[in-house]
């Protein structure tokens, strides 16, 4: 037998929160492996059992690409600012994929892990913040595809994608976490969430300029629409996607900085509303 | 000495809403008018009024000002029979679910052997399930790495530890599991046996296990509802009766009053009007007795003798199609049978439709029929097809003594839950 190791245990006060408790983010740093070991495991078993494997991070956003290539170049013959079509879309689909997987996955975490949730603690938190950082995974595969399309076209990125790229990828992951902060704890009481996703992510495909170029749309609307429109900030992360590795559009504007306002706005009331709602998580789930 | 839990005033409220009255009759005329009614629960939803709806939310104390202090080093001992906060009180210990009031102080890490098995997968194999089980339990990975051959040793799966858990027979899976939760060294560990799995001797290691973290000093709190495990490991008891605390004694002395003050598992459950859920009506079940051939209830039953089963109830209106019946389960959750009052035809024809009144529905499992061990008895009251009145899973449990039953010279474990006495021919042919 292993002898006990004398150390000062840590002392651990339980009581009742009230109002909106602490973010205690010191918590989820004290488990931080927990983190790295779920982002581990849901990279892990994510393709599992499946004959294709991690090809299927590759066949979707491709398989995606060459049908909207077909119904919008061929049939409807949308612009797009003289690059080629398959590499316009490809480089929206990447960001695109990475949070419509983040949000998924993350949005069903709690659920999922009931048997996590209702018999040990940990951190919550911790859930949908590794759901979404696995999400990461698929995009890399993804983004190796993105890299051959641009050598086959002769695209050349400009130097400011080693900064400008990384800040884009991050606000479409605080994004995503921030609506699946919302959604997953909704989720634990109201099956509903799962109902509804399916149909969110299609709306919010169709109000970002993912298929179709954002210029379309600021040449077609009205000055207070624009508005409204770029108050989704995932019209922010693919404008930015575009501008960084393409070159087009006009780069980081005042529509941006609109969009990584709401974002932070999502994450910030997403965490709060987790953190108050996380109390009653093990009872109502 | 210091104190290593320190309670206070702890209360949690549990809702109990009627929402299991949802579909009552499952007919298509409820699933229209719920689903018209759609925007009057988004409304209430929004408002904080939960899905409960016009029902009301009744509530319950499964915990009501409890307070108590365990020093370093002891171990407790908690009994209360079913319902009484025992695992509520474990689960706000460990921090799986906030109290409504009152505060806990815990000195160092909450470990529990219920833990068993949590956030295990299936398509991982078993060396990745260590890593991952032990990082949930709160392990750090360089601990898990000193510890990680031992864990192997213990858990007897060798040569499969690179295997995915999917292909384990669910004893090596159960094992696997087990050695990761024992070997997290927590300054407090919990038990709960009421809640534990696997066979006898899977049981027997837990409660190894449990002594030896005991006897290196450290703290240890235990539910059990067999009173000789809770005599043998525990010097002092606290007894828990519908979430308050009414007794902190030296082990003897609170399962002595324990016992004496007749809300045991003494082989009978009464149900109180207000433990029957309203949407059971007009069934209301009375009480449940288990009875040897004297006609004394018991909560031991012998193997060698048969035992009657009764389920008292009554009858608020006239029921058609009833069938009263019980299910037996093994500690493990295997289920050993289900029989109903009116299985037979016949009785069927005499008893399907029954008026108001109050009622006994008894029969006799016969002797030759248990293994050793113990035994959960679940009661359902239903029309098939109709409705289910009443459920509870586990109204009843009870130990069987083994003695004088088949093979019993042989001081071993005998596999799966019957211990029949089958009349064996031996011939000589040759």
């Amino acid at each position: 037998m292993t002898e006990l190791t004398k150390h000062e245990p840590t002392t651990v006060y339980i009581k009742p929160s009230t109002g909106f408790t602490a973010l205690n983010l010191r918590d989820l740093w004290v488990y931080r492996e927990l983190v790295l070991f779920m982002i581990w495991r849901d990279i892990k078993v994510r393709y599992k059992q499946t004959m294709l494997g991690a090809a299927w991070a590759i066949i979707q956003p491709v398989m995606t690409m060459i049908v909207f290539n077909f119904v919008f170049v061929t049939v409807a013959k949308v612009p797009t600012d003289g690059i080629p079509y398959p590499i316009f879309a490809f480089t929206a689909l990447l960001p695109w994929g990475l949070f419509v997987t983040a949000l998924n996955q993350a949005s069903r975490s709690l659920t999922s892990n009931h048997n996590m949730i209702t018999k040990i603690y940990f951190p919550r938190l911790i859930l949908p913040v590794s759901s979404v950082l696995a999400g990461l995974v698929d995009f890399a595969i993804a983004f190796v595809i993105l890299i051959v399309l641009m050598i086959y076209f002769k695209v050349a990125p400009a130097w400011n994608v080693l900064w400008a790229l990384p800040l884009f990828l991050l606000l479409a992951i605080v994004t995503a976490l921030g609506v699946a902060l919302w959604l997953s704890a909704i989720n634990v009481k109201y099956r509903d969430v799962n109902y509804a996703l399916p149909f969110i992510t299609q709306f919010w495909l169709f109000v970002t300029p993912v298929a179709y170029s954002s210029k379309v749309i600021s040449e077609n609307l009205s000055e207070k629409w624009l508005l409204i429109y770029s108050l989704n900030p995932m019209a922010g992360v693919v404008n930015g996607f575009r501008w960084a590795l393409l070159g087009a559009g006009n780069g980081p504007d005042a529509a941006l900085w609109i969009s990584v306002g709401i974002s932070l706005l999502v994450l910030i009331s997403g965490i709060f509303y987790f953190r108050n709602m996380e109390k009653t998580f093990a009872d109502t789930i | 000495m210091t104190i290593a839990i320190s309670v206070k005033n702890l209360s949690k409220q549990y809702r109990i809403g009627a929402a299991q009255q949802k579909f009552r009759y499952g007919m298509f005329r409820d699933v229209l008018v719920d689903t018209l009614m759609t925007p009057v629960r988004i409304y209430r939803a929004l408002r904080g009024q939960g899905m409960q709806g016009t029902n009301g939310t009744a509530t319950i104390w499964a915990l009501n000002d409890v307070s108590f202090d365990l020093e370093e080093g002891k171990v407790l001992g908690i009994v209360g029979r079913n319902g009484a906060g025992k695992s509520t009180l474990l689960k706000i210990l460990s921090r799986v679910t906030e109290p409504t009031k009152g505060t806990v102080t815990v000195r160092g890490r909450v470990g529990s052997l219920l833990e068993v098995g949590t956030g295990f997968h299936p398509e991982l194999t078993g060396r990745e399930n260590i890593y991952m089980n032990g990082a949930i339990l709160g392990m750090k990975r360089a601990e898990i790495d000193s510890k990680f051959d031992e864990m192997v040793d213990f858990s007897e799966v060798g040569q499969f530890i690179d295997t995915p858990v999917k292909r384990y027979s669910s004893g090596m899976y159960l094992r696997l599991a087990f050695a990761v939760a024992a070997h997290l060294e927590p300054e407090i560990l919990v038990v709960d046996e009421v809640l534990a799995v696997g066979d006898a001797e899977f049981q027997r290691k837990c409660l190894g296990k449990m002594s030896d973290v005991a006897q290196q000093g450290r703290t240890v709190l235990f539910v059990s509802h067999n009173m000789s495990a809770i005599l043998r490991l525990t010097q002092e008891a606290i007894v828990l009766k519908k979430g308050q605390l009414i007794k902190r004694a030296a082990t003897p002395e609170a399962v002595d009053f324990y016992l004496s003050s007749g809300q045991a598992e003494s082989g009978e459950r009464v149900w109180e009007a207000e433990e029957v859920p309203a949407a059971s009506a007009p069934f209301r079940p009375i009480s449940l007795r288990l009875k040897d051939r004297s006609g004394k209830i018991v909560d031991t039953v012998r193997s060698t003798e048969p035992v009657t089963v009764e389920w008292e109830y009554r009858l608020d209106a006239p029921i058609t199609g009833l069938r009263v019946g019980m299910y037996l389960n093994t500690m493990r959750g295997e289920y050993v049978f289900t029989a109903f009052d009116t299985d037979d035809a016949k009785q069927y024809e005499q008893f399907g439709a029954r008026q108001t009144g109050r009622y006994i529905s008894r029969c006799e499992i016969p002797a030759d029929f248990f293994n050793e061990g113990r035994y959960s008895l679940g009661v359902n009251a239903s029309s098939f097809g109709v409705r289910r009145y009443f459920m509870d899973e586990n109204a009843l449990s009870f130990n069987v003594d083994i003695s004088g039953a088949p093979g019993t010279q042989w001081p071993e474990i005998r596999q799966g839950p019957i211990r029949p006495r089958f009349d064996w021919k031996i011939e000589k042919i040759e």
